[in-house]
């Protein structure tokens, strides 16, 4: 079955994100007055799996090997079966 | 003795490493290109600074991935000597042979510049040329050169006295105002527990003959072949 997944990798709340700073002073020179700002990745990944179970698998391997770096990232994913 | 130097796609310091070990140093010098996977006959392995894989993703992190390092995990475990520098010491953090990781430097900008370093332990093979607590100029040039590890891993790193390099003044004084990039604790690099794997954001072999404007770099590489030698 073919699997359409989002990925969304976030930097951990003890690492500081510099350029997260940078866009939040910009909206405020904008107006926008926001609480925080935090950068992260979001990444698309179409692929082929059984069923849910080994889809989970799969993508917390790649993400845990590969996607996100866990000493400085989180990351949490969905799909949706596509086909 | 032999130096080796890893070859990645978008590395772009594996010449000039090769340059000291080579040609200033006359050492038997070996280019070793990703996809090789036998390192046998390397006392040394250099994994040098640039772009591995265009940084994609995040600094190192593909690199981590070919097929020669698997034999440098190896390599490493049998205690031989690997050095990473800059974009080198982002793979070794990725590949989880160093502590910690590498992030975008605290003011976002890249740093090319001359930096002021203090020598925080000699009695590493590639310090022992140092004094303790010399302080030496090499060239940085990096973006993602902030080193960050969460409070258990850093205190351990300091505890364990793996910190070899600080940002420091002209005098040693490790501050904040001598800190290019936002690294905890000032650190420029460290080693692992057992002292032969270190990794460096400063570049020693950019500063490794007069002509380029400084030599303090120099002095590692002649610490590992004078020590190599006394063991052989």
């Amino acid at each position: 079955m073919k699997y359409q997944a989002r990925i969304f990798i976030t930097l951990r709340p003890s690492v500081l994100d510099p350029a997260g700073t940078a866009v939040q002073s910009a909206l405020k020179q904008m107006d926008y007055h926001v609480d925080s700002v935090r950068i992260g990745k979001y990444v698309e990944i179409a692929l082929e799996a059984n069923d849910d179970e080994e889809a989970t698998q799969k993508l917390d391997e790649a993400a845990d090997k590969l996607l996100a770096n866990p000493v400085i990232e989180n990351y949490r994913f969905e799909f949706t079966q596509v086909a | 003795m032999k130096f080796g130097i890893l070859v990645f796609p978008g590395s772009n310091c594996d010449r000039d490493v090769a340059t000291v070990t080579s040609g200033i140093l006359q050492q038997p010098t070996r280019l070793i290109w990703h996809t090789d996977t036998d390192l046998s006959d390397c006392d040394v392995v250099v994994v040098p600074g640039g772009f591995s894989y265009g940084d994609y993703l995040r600094c190192g992190a593909i690199a981590r991935f070919a097929p020669v390092m698997r034999s440098l995990q190896t390599h490493a475990s049998k205690g031989k000597y690997v050095l990473g520098i800059c974009n080198g010491f982002q793979i070794l953090t990725e590949s989880g042979l160093l502590q910690g990781a590498l992030v975008r430097n605290r003011d976002l900008h890249f740093i090319c510049d001359r930096v002021a370093l203090r020598v925080e332990r000699n009695d590493l093979i590639f310090t022992q040329k140092y004094q303790k607590h010399q302080v030496i100029n090499l060239p940085i040039a990096h973006g993602e050169g902030c080193y960050f590890a969460d409070a258990d891993t850093l205190k351990e790193i300091e505890d364990n006295q793996q910190v070899v390099f600080r940002y420091s003044d002209a005098i040693g004084n490790v501050t904040n105002v001598a800190n290019p990039n936002g690294s905890l604790n000032n650190i420029a690099g460290i080693t692992n527990k057992q002292g032969n794997v270190i990794g460096m954001m400063p570049h020693p072999e950019r500063a490794a003959e007069k002509v380029v404007g400084g030599i303090d770099g120099k002095a590692l590489f002649e610490g590992l072949i004078s020590g190599l030698l006394i063991n052989a």
